[in-house]
């Protein structure tokens, strides 16, 4: 017991504390658009499999469109604009997916069939997509 | 007989969608149920979804609920018409012994009793509570027993990568596919994007509703005219009628 407690110790801790302080390279996650997320950033990074798993039988059995946890709803948050405003695929290379799936080597078979750029321009009858203001598109690109 | 109204029926259905009673201060009994469904709330059985097609106002022509379907779900071809995805087509019909030409759209008839649910070997092709099928393509193994089943041949397996989807209709290699029916549009409380452009840059020969609302116009259609099913000796019940066939 003792030993495990010194193992988590020497290699968790400073593991942990090593991201924040730059010692251990981490992803480096672009922001998304807003103040906040749908929920918590750490209960997103573990669950955001099993949220959007969840919603995507409720909206594809059951026709419930709830935004919360739709992967579009994430796409549109948190896709990228290039200096020209061309929005940049999700997960393309550094982008806000492809960083941390990268990083921790899972593959990401999502955007195989789903959109992985924000809708452009509105349609009718459905909510016109997130609007990418000029001070926004800068804070993404920071 | 004039084509469907497509400006009166959405007039209709804007008064109908405003047309909530006010029981008590925040109670509010609507008298529509689709145009009220809320992002939250599940499709419901007390909904059929159906169109009716008017095989006189649809001509030759014309390929405008064709051309709509394909730019809504971003359907592009690879040059490969045997292998290119269909969600809708115009088909030619004609008579051998008088020699009269009908020219009717067919898509996937959203059937009661669907084929391709029976067959599916994992629950991907399912029929929604509001009559709409569907394949679920995260659980579409690409068996294509479906497309064998369906007495329509409305559905299409996808051969080749893709990239640049609508955001609204997802669709990727080695699965099947289908007319959706607009299902994105619907809950949204639209209509299909085919019935739309058949109003605006077609003949108006379209015509989309629930068919469990008596009062609906599409009911009160097929009330008062005799309409067809495609190949209703099968028993698969479609959602799809047409007037004139």
């Amino acid at each position: 017991m003792r030993a495990l407690v010194l193992l988590l110790v020497l290699f968790v801790v400073p593991a942990a504390a090593g991201a924040q302080d730059g010692r251990v390279p981490g992803p480096v996650i672009p922001k998304g658009k807003g103040d906040q997320c749908v929920a918590e950033t750490d209960y997103m990074r573990r669950f955001h499999m099993r949220e959007l798993t969840h919603q995507r039988d409720e909206t594809m059995h059951r026709g419930v469109r709830a935004k919360r946890f739709s992967l579009k709803e994430c796409v549109t948050c948190h896709a990228s604009t290039d200096p020209d405003g061309q929005p940049v695929s999700i997960n393309a290379p550094g982008q806000f997916c492809a960083s941390c799936h990268a990083y921790t080597a899972v593959t990401i078979d999502c955007f195989q069939c789903h959109a992985s750029k924000p809708e452009r321009g509105g349609q009718a009858g459905l909510p016109a997509p997130f609007p990418v203001t000029a001070a926004t598109a800068a804070e993404t690109l920071r | 007989m004039s084509g469907f109204d497509l400006k009166r029926r959405r007039f209709m259905s804007a008064a109908a969608a405003a047309a909530g009673v006010v029981l008590a201060p925040g109670v509010t009994l609507y008298g529509i149920g689709a145009a009220a469904r809320g992002l939250d709330e599940p499709a419901s059985a007390d909904t059929r979804w159906g169109l009716l097609i008017d095989v006189n106002q649809c001509t030759a022509g014309c390929d405008a609920c064709v051309t709509a379907c394909n730019e809504e779900n971003g359907l592009e071809g690879h040059g490969r018409p045997a292998t290119d995805a269909q969600w809708i087509r115009k088909v030619r019909v004609r008579n051998p012994k008088t020699g009269t030409e009908t020219h009717l759209p067919v898509m996937c008839q959203h059937c009661a009793e669907p084929p391709c649910v029976d067959v599916c070997p994992t629950g991907a092709s399912f029929k929604r509570a509001d009559g709409i099928v569907l394949v679920d393509k995260h659980i579409c193994i690409g068996c294509r027993y479906c497309m064998l089943a369906c007495p329509y041949k409305a559905r299409s397996f996808i051969h080749e990568d893709l990239s640049d989807q609508k955001p609204h209709a997802p669709r990727g290699k080695g699965t099947v596919e289908s007319c959706t029916m607009c299902v994105h549009r619907v809950d949204a409380g639209g209509t299909p994007a085919c019935v739309e452009a058949c109003g605006e840059n077609g003949n108006g020969a379209m015509l989309f509703g629930d068919l469990n609302d008596r009062d609906s116009e599409i009911s009160r259609r097929i009330a008062t005219y005799a309409t067809h099913q495609i190949r209703g000796d099968l028993g698969v019940d479609p959602g799809v009628r047409y007037q004139n066939l």
